[in-house]
């Protein structure tokens, strides 16, 4: 059976103004469905680059990229929102919620672009927040939650319309390391108990010893790629 | 559906956020929309007034007039000689079927004397088809009768104002009043007609039979003279036939020869009318246009606050990206933005246009008439500015990048 992500030889090039900059030299590596991994590397060791990529936000200069086997290369702008929208959920350092809307409204997003009537977006929405620990908390606003709380909405906007594949940019960048161990338990949680993929970025060593298997970046190439033999249980 | 109602929320949440903002850009197409609804009123007024004035003069009219005369070289003017008789009247009337009324007419100013009132104003000498093509009903007594025409009988209508000079509380009916010192008796009282195109008082004017005016007030040159022949023609269309046949018949009444000029002439009230007419409908339209000026102004300023709006939002754009939606979702969430803003701002607009009017014609009198076509015209009209200024700021969005909106501080 294929693999969930299939990267080959991925190439990124980025030119700022006349300056050619290599972010990925050459990334090959395959994600299995049901596994948590954490990519590390210093900044400008081109992770961000891979997720983007991984994201369906940006595409290569050359290699190949399948997600359950679609090629995004051939698919136009309005086909790589839908599975962007059906397929992958985001979670980013600074949360990216709507400041002016509800955090359920934010977690119904995902919905409102997947055409999913009213109703049925409410209880949706209201489950992930549920999953997340933030039931009854629905109806506060982005500025009346703390930052985790805020991080634990933007988790349930990323898994309210089932994705394949959960994508974390720095999840914890933000947190401080109390609050950072409170999101990484959820992550486990929702991998164990719910079979989701993770694969997230991380520059601090103790975060990605949460996940199962860590791949360390450099220059725009793998460096190292191990599973870890006893992941910490928060 | 959904999404367009979603959208709707959105687009009412985020004009919610800046109040402030959203009222003032949306003052613009009020003011627009005010204006061009007002403007409209304004001008559909006066048109409707010169159409009124132009119903009161009658409809369809040809006046034919006596010829000019010619002393050492210097030509008087139309009517200075007089060369139509009560028999050219009968004739047109007689041979020519596009007509419909035919009212002879010999009139002069004369002083009228009431007890001890006294009054100067027009003697009309006519007969009774006058009142049938000025539409004038009588508000008191009666019209001339055949008897009065036979026996060139002294008696006399009056219009508005002179009853009013003259009697005052009075009713004028059956009383006696001098024209040039012969007693006619009051008959009849016209009803209030106003002012002409001209700025003329129609009412002030008193009717006598035409045979009256010939025989006892203004002398006779010739046998049966009248100073004009008013005309009314069947049809519009038949005007200029008309004209021509009645040219044609004075022409062989008098015996002129071919190269002789007309001893008479026709004119055409109604063309004259419809010029005064035509040249409200211009009006009435430029100021129609410069009011959508202004609207157009109103509608840059929804552009301008919108290019704000997208530049502040670029984030929120770039999250809506990320988790899904699709270029025309953006686009089409911006439009609505602009289009609720524009159309809100269109609906008080209509409210501010009318009051504003309203108090307009309170101050000025002017008459103003509200047209239902230009009220939504003015409404939709708004609608489109929301839409054609709102696109590029909304086109500009539904293009961000991502990656970029994403890390937009």
């Amino acid at each position: 059976m294929d693999s969930l992500i299939q990267v080959h030889d991925l190439v990124k090039v980025y030119y700022l103004g006349e300056v050619e900059v290599q972010a990925l030299r050459g990334i090959s590596l395959s994600v299995e469905k049901g596994e948590f991994v954490a990519i590390m590397g210093a900044s400008g060791s081109g992770k961000s680059t891979f997720m983007n990529i991984l994201g369906f936000l940006d595409g290569p200069t050359a290699g190949q990229y399948l997600l359950e086997g679609i090629d995004g290369e051939r698919l136009s702008k309005d086909e790589l929102a839908e599975i962007r929208n059906r397929k992958i959920g985001f979670v980013f350092q600074g949360f990216n919620l709507l400041s002016r809307t509800s955090a359920i409204e934010n977690v119904e997003l995902p919905l409102v672009y997947a055409r999913v009537p009213t109703h049925e977006r409410r209880e949706k929405a209201l489950e992930a927040l549920s999953q997340v620990g933030l039931k009854g908390r629905g109806y506060h606003r982005p500025n009346q939650l703390s930052g985790g709380e805020q991080q634990r909405v933007a988790i349930a906007r990323a898994l309210v319309n089932e994705p394949s594949i959960l994508l974390a940019d720095e999840p914890t960048g933000n947190l401080d390391s109390k609050t950072s161990g409170e999101i990484m338990e959820i992550f486990q949680r929702l991998n164990r108990e719910m079979g989701i993929t993770i694969i997230m970025i991380t520059h601090e060593p103790d975060i990605a010893s949460y996940a199962q298997r860590n791949i360390l970046f450099k220059d725009g190439n793998i460096v190292d790629d191990r599973n870890v033999l006893s992941e910490r249980v928060s | 559906m959904t999404t367009f109602f979603a959208s709707l929320l959105i687009a009412l949440r985020a004009l919610m956020v800046n109040k402030m903002r959203s009222t003032l850009t949306m003052l613009g197409i009020i003011i627009g929309v005010g204006a061009v609804i007002a403007m409209i009123a304004v001008g559909t007024g006066a048109k409707t007034r010169i159409a009124d004035q132009i119903a009161s003069m009658g409809s369809n009219l040809l006046i034919v007039l006596s010829g000019s005369s010619t002393s050492g070289g210097m030509r008087m003017g139309a009517g200075t000689v007089p060369t139509l008789t009560f028999d050219d009247a009968r004739a047109i009337s007689v041979e020519i079927p596009s007509v419909k009324y035919v009212a002879p007419n010999l009139s002069g100013v004369a002083q009228v004397v009431y007890g001890n009132q006294n009054w100067s104003t027009i003697i009309n000498g006519a007969t009774p088809e006058i009142f049938e093509i000025r539409g004038w009903p009588l508000a008191a007594g009666r019209s001339f009768s055949q008897q009065d025409l036979d026996g060139a009988a002294k008696v006399c209508i009056l219009g508005k104002t002179v009853a009013d000079n003259l009697f005052g509380a009075i009713d004028p009916v059956g009383q006696i009043v001098r024209i040039k010192r012969v007693p006619f008796t009051v008959v009849g009282v016209l009803v209030a007609k106003g002012q002409s195109t001209w700025g003329q008082d129609q009412d002030d004017v008193i009717f006598v039979p035409l045979t009256a005016a010939q025989k006892r007030l203004f002398g006779m040159q010739f046998p049966g003279m009248v100073r004009g022949i008013t005309v009314q023609a069947r049809e519009a269309e038949g005007m200029k036939d008309a004209e021509k046949q009645i040219t044609d018949l004075l022409r062989q009444r008098h015996r002129l020869s071919a190269g002789q000029d007309n001893d008479f002439s026709v004119r055409n009230l109604t063309e004259v009318m419809s010029s005064a007419e035509e040249s409200a409908d211009v009006m009435s339209r430029l100021l129609g246009a410069i009011a959508s000026i202004s609207l157009i102004v109103g509608g840059i300023g929804i552009m301008n606050i919108m290019l704000v709006s997208v530049t502040e939002r670029t984030r929120e754009i770039g999250i809506r990206i990320a988790v899904g939606a699709k270029s025309r979702d953006i686009l089409l969430q911006f439009l609505i933005e602009s289009l609720v803003l524009s159309l809100i701002g269109g609906t008080l607009g209509i409210g501010s246009g009318i009051a504003g009017t309203l108090i307009l014609s309170s101050f000025t009198q002017w008459p103003t008439v509200f047209s239902v076509n230009a009220i939504l015209l003015a409404f939709l009209f708004s609608g489109a500015v929301g839409v054609f200024f709102g696109f590029y700021p909304a086109r500009k969005a539904s293009l961000l990048n991502p990656i970029e909106a994403l890390r937009y501080e």
